[in-house]
């Protein structure tokens, strides 16, 4: 059976800055969403105990070979890439439907794994909406994943409740980051991912268009304006006495 | 002008998105309830005009076919404009509507505003770092918004009708629900905040954290790792992108390095405290006031003090 775990480029946001309250994303590198790594270990630890072929799922532009490698290193057996430029910060509804194209290009698949949300933009869509695109079944927010025969057992970790579903494969799950730790791969692993098998394909290769008009358009994407006074206090002592000036405290 | 549709599992965040559908603009609100006969009765009597599905097939652990429910409503109504509740199951149908309906849609939207046909909403960008300010553009639009976002409507009189739907042979089964342990703390609602983060030694701590809290008339918060990875406190004191947005008078916050997805939850607090044993941590950048210091210390002397 293969798994394919979809993951997402992202600029690694802890590096990316602020300059008049405009994000900058000169030199930032790109990395793999975290979230997406704990599905890529979900995928991995039911090949570890079973019988699996784990297959890394991603669509962007060229960098993403590079990125990819990363997901080989940590447990991936193979990459699955549709590549191109055009795709650098397509919408969810387009990603979905390169991803849900690639999918069928694969033989065999019983799980679709993704994290719960995207490492930049975290709106959650895309697991969604490519189950529906291939009219699988699917359990978000998992928090537990075990498969029994052609059935998964997934844990749905809700705000008030969790639910224990019992799910047909193939089916689409997204996991929470707290289903697992995900690995760091040693050095070695790094070195041998480049060894890897890579099937790379470009967008006309899975016959999708991308629409000509955008279906969501951002008028503006700004840093709040935060105005903090950041004082340097030395004791306990000097911070009471700060915040009961300020009439927080001792009301 | 645009055909409102609303949908939610749970009962007050479906008044809240009638009260959202009414800021901008919806002249009438119509509201899907799927085998809740008690919300329908609710919502009717808040304005709106609810089709309610009574199908045993449907359930809610499969989204499959709660999406697909609502994909029906939403064609025989010629509803352009659903808006969903942003919980979980909310976004988890959201993606999987847009896909039926083609739908450009949005998440985790915490304002919105009509400037002239369109629908502007905000929701929180790259991790909480930035807000952004987005509006959908296709012909069906399906926008989440979070709870607490909107107040519920005062009374109105609605109605309801039954509506029937196919779905088809589940592959989702349910086999348990297990409710979470019960903790109905809503730091969204406290004044103020003790938030501790990873740099707290030991669950054995917590006493004189809550100590604090209790002398501040306030509660205890925490960054996420604290509540997922080490379990020391329930997910619902969880302050950020995944947790809860507060705007307290006052926040304490120590031991936490202050990424961004941590941040978003608690920039809009009056005065921020931040106590952390590196002078350069990345919290001190956004707080009023910064203590370097051993919180452990700290809340020691300030449990002695106040
Ligand atoms: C999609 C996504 C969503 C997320 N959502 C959230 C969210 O909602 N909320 C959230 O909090 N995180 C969230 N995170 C995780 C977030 O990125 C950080 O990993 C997390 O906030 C770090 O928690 P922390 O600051 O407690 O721990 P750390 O980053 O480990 O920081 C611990 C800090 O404690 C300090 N420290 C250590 N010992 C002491 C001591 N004795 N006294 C004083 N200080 C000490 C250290 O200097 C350090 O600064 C999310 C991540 C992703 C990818």
């Amino acid at each position: 059976m293969n798994i394919v775990v979809a993951m997402k480029q992202v600029p690694d946001l802890q590096q990316v800055r602020i300059r008049n309250r405009e994000p900058v994303f000169t030199d930032v590198p790109l990395v793999l969403g975290n979230i997406d790594k704990n599905a890529l270990e979900a995928a991995v630890a039911i090949k570890e105990s079973g019988d699996a072929n784990v297959i890394a799922l991603s669509a962007g532009n060229e960098d993403v070979e590079d990125t990819i490698k990363e997901a080989l290193a940590a447990g991936a057996d193979e990459a699955f890439l549709v590549l191109d430029d055009k795709l650098n910060g397509a919408e969810s509804g387009v990603v979905a439907q390169v991803l849900a194209a690639a999918v069928k290009k694969i033989d065999d698949v019983g799980l679709i794994l993704f994290g719960e949300g995207s490492g930049d933009n975290y709106s959650g869509q895309v697991g969604s909406r490519v189950a529906e695109l291939l009219g699988l079944p699917q359990v978000a927010y998992a928090s537990a994943l075990e498969l029994k025969g052609d059935k998964a057992l997934v844990t749905r970790s809700l705000e008030d409740c969790t639910e224990i579903v019992e799910v047909t494969l193939p089916a689409v799950v997204t996991v929470l980051s707290d289903i697992n730790e995900a690995r760091i791969p040693s050095v070695t692993q790094i070195l041998k991912a480049g060894k890897k098998p890579k099937e790379v394909l470009e967008l006309d290769e899975v016959g999708v268009k991308i629409p000509p008009a955008a279906s969501v358009v951002t008028v503006s994407n700004l840093a709040p304006e935060t105005e903090r006074k950041r004082i340097v206090v030395k004791s306990v002592a000097e911070l009471i006495q700060s915040l009961t000036t300020e009439g927080v405290i001792g009301r | 002008m645009a055909t409102f549709m609303i949908y939610s599992s749970k009962e007050k965040q479906a008044l809240e998105l009638i009260t959202a559908a009414k800021s901008v603009g919806a002249a009438a609100v119509k509201a899907v309830c799927i085998n809740d006969e008690a919300q329908a009765n609710a919502l009717a009597a808040a304005g709106a005009e609810v089709l309610l599905i009574n199908n045993d097939a449907i359930s809610l652990a499969d989204v499959a076919a709660v999406a697909s429910a609502l994909g029906q409503v939403a064609a025989q109504l010629g509803a352009d404009t659903i808006l969903l509740s942003s919980d979980r199951r909310g976004k988890e149908a959201a993606g999987r509507l847009a896909a039926i309906l083609d739908a450009g849609c949005l998440t985790d939207i915490s304002a919105i505003k009509a400037n002239g046909d369109k629908i502007e909403c905000q929701r929180n960008a790259l991790g909480g770092a930035t807000v952004a300010t987005q509006y959908i553009a296709s012909d069906k639009k399906i926008i989440a918004i979070r709870p607490k976002t909107f107040d519920a409507p005062g009374a109105g009189s609605g109605s309801v009708n039954a509506m029937t739907v196919d779905v088809k042979a589940s592959a989702v089964k349910l086999i348990e629900t297990k409710t979470r342990g019960g903790d109905s703390v809503d730091i969204e609602a406290a004044e103020a905040l003790v938030v501790v983060g990873q740099g707290l030694n030991s669950k054995d701590d917590l006493p004189a954290v809550e100590a604090l809290a209790k002398k501040l008339g306030g509660e205890v918060a925490c960054s996420k790792p604290v509540a997922t990875d080490k379990k020391w406190l329930s997910e619902e004191r969880i302050v950020g992108l995944s947790g809860k947005k507060c705007k307290p008078e006052l926040a304490i916050i120590l031991g936490i390095s202050g990424q961004v997805q941590f941040t978003v939850g608690i920039r809009d607090a009056k005065v921020i405290v931040a106590v952390n044993s590196d002078e350069n941590a990345t919290i001190n950048g956004m707080a009023d006031y910064i203590l370097t210091a051993d919180m452990h210390d700290v809340i020691k002397e300030m449990n002695s003090s106040l």
